[in-house]
């Protein structure tokens, strides 16, 4: 880093009110075998403010009740709260309508509906699904499951030794077998953020529908499905502050039009009778049975939350947290990183030499520091470097420099306990 | 961090920086391969049988201290032990580590492997070697089996 932005970034951390922010969680403020909590596991599952807590408990205490079929009044209260957090999921991601927004139960679910319903009933034996290597198994499995069920061959872009998609050959990558293009904006394992706007007008200039997988991008960086142009986006609540079982599809209206139902049930449906069935309109066509209604007011107080503090204030922190935690790390001998991209958000993947990961993990819990130890979910990218497993540690907004220190302290900790 | 140090110290760490009957056995007359996908954990069990009498047992691999530990500790304890002594053992050591039953009794060293059931997360780890000795005394030909 040279010194200019080093300055930047140390201004970074200090103009940012933290101790506010941390206030704000709760459950930050506790003992894990006798130290403060250092949770640095946020790329598996961030925590909740208060905001959100309190908006899931109001909602449970005052306004529940099914949505868009009672008369009464809380059924009413509960549709608008429904609704009403369809509409800032819309803003969050710059859509142009709430009927491009699908309420799901997150990044996964979504990658199945359109695998599902958008592509296998246009695939024919020998079209080509192309993912890249960086994938989350959520973006890699559903595919594979349409490439079995319909002959289709899964392709996939190749990555660097920094952890960057190899873009050399992409254009060949392109044909005019290629059914849809389902990328990660952001690497779960390694942090790399991928440069998904260029790729996304190179695959729409040949006709390829885009779904960009935006689960651990959406926590840490401003997104808008529109300047992206991408066809299908997808994120889950629980990794932007949100509750678990919520998340969203936003499908370009056009297209979730004419796809049809994924699952059936209750609310997707306009009129039934043992003959026939009319489906309903956007976006509740693809909403069967009764839908995760207080999740999604938290998901909108999660919005709320995030763009109080503003989106690219809350990104430049973590920036400056994630280029110090990197400068720290690499300045200690026997760390290897893992991933070691131009542009990345919130990850730092590293190996302890001569460490387990899975040791790794375990000593720094009794040090109360929450890693994640494994592969992510991401196994080609841990046979792409050879190894099982990595250490992650992964940051938001509400993590300190001072935690910083103690993930140092972890790692001299466990390097004297295998000395 | 003194339960940390205990189970890490102790006797785990000398056996993960010098795991014993590290290495082939030329002649075994039963191996099997353990696997344990998820941590990327990886042995190969050796025993050489004479009559009901374990008369060699090693292993290689690689995989995180408790799990080369606990392999370690594996072929030390039964050595020399009849099929029967190491069955009762076998048995003993996944009582104690999953917590089935409190009372089952761990001799020696063995009594560290007790300590990782504090660490549910782990004891996939430490299972691993005991459920591929077990799977290569019963069969004749090489076999794999994963914990998970």
């Amino acid at each position: 880093m040279t010194q200019s932005t080093y300055n930047l970034a140390e201004s970074m951390l200090t103009d940012f009110d933290i101790a506010a922010i941390r206030r704000d969680f709760p459950i930050l403020n506790q003992q894990v075998n006798g130290h403060s909590l250092v949770y640095l596991d946020n790329a598996a599952s961030s925590q909740k403010p208060v905001q959100v807590i309190e908006a899931v408990d109001q909602y449970y205490r005052l306004d529940n009740a099914n949505v868009h079929r009672g008369v009464h009044r809380l059924s009413q209260r509960a549709t608008d709260a429904y609704e009403g957090a369809r509409s800032k999921v819309r803003g969050f991601l710059n859509a142009s309508s709430d009927k491009e927004i699908i309420f799901v139960r997150g990044a996964t679910e979504a990658i199945n509906l359109v695998a599902q319903s958008f592509v296998r009933p246009q695939l024919q034996a020998g079209d080509e699904i192309l993912i890249s290597y960086l994938e989350h198994h959520a973006n890699i499995v559903p595919w594979q499951m349409v490439c079995e069920q319909t002959g289709a061959k899964l392709k996939v872009i190749p990555m660097t030794e920094s952890g960057e998609l190899d873009l050399s050959e992409f254009d060949a990558l392109l044909t005019n077998k290629t059914k849809i293009m389902a990328v990660g904006q952001v690497s779960n394992a390694l942090g790399t953020v991928n440069p998904v706007k260029q790729m996304t007008q190179k695959a729409k200039a040949k006709g390829i529908p885009v779904l960009i997988d935006g689960a651990q991008a959406v926590p840490h960086m401003q997104v808008d499905v529109q300047e992206l142009d991408c066809d299908f986006y997808v994120f889950s609540g629980h990794k932007m502050y949100a509750p678990t079982g919520i998340g969203a599809l936003y499908g370009k209206q056009a297209l979730l039009e004419a796809m049809p139902p994924w699952q059936g049930g209750g609310d997707m449906i306009l009129s039934v009778s043992f003959e026939h069935t009319e489906y309903n309109s956007l976006p509740y066509k693809f909403e069967a049975g009764t839908p995760h209604i207080a999740g999604a007011v938290g998901l909108g107080a999660a919005i709320d939350y995030m763009q109080s503090i503003g989106v690219d204030k809350l990104a430049a922190y973590e920036h400056a947290l994630l280029e110090l935690a990197t400068d720290k790390l690499s300045a200690i001998e026997g760390i290897r990183i893992i991933g070691t991209a131009e542009h990345k958000a919130s990850v730092l993947s590293f190996m302890i030499e001569g460490v387990h990961p899975h040791d790794v993990g375990t000593i720094f819990d009794q040090e109360g520091v929450a890693i994640r130890a494994g592969h992510h979910c991401a196994q080609p990218v841990m046979q792409y470097y050879g190894i099982a497993a990595t250490a992650r540690a992964s940051f938001a907004f509400y993590n300190t420099e001072q935690e910083v220190d103690a993930l140092v302290k972890a790692i001299h900790t466990t390097q004297e306990l295998f000395a | 961090m003194s339960d940390l140090r205990d189970l890490y110290q102790q006797v785990i760490m000398d056996h993960k920086k010098k795991p014993r009957n590290f290495r082939e056995i030329a002649d075994a007359n039963h191996m099997a391969h353990g696997n344990n996908p998820l941590c990327g954990d990886a042995l190969v069990v050796y025993v050489k049988m004479n009559g009901d009498v374990i008369e060699d047992v090693s292993f290689q691999g690689s995989g995180c201290a408790i799990s080369v530990a606990s392999a370690s500790l594996m072929t030390e304890s039964l050595k020399g032990k009849t099929l029967a002594e190491a069955e009762v053992l076998y048995d003993n050591v996944h009582k104690a580590l999953t917590g089935e039953d409190d009372a089952a009794e761990l001799s020696g060293k063995l009594q560290v492997l007790a300590g990782v059931k504090e660490f549910p997360a782990r004891v996939k780890c430490a299972t691993l070697s005991w459920h591929t000795v077990h799977a290569a005394v019963d069969n004749d030909h090489d076999i794999s089996v994963s914990t998970e």
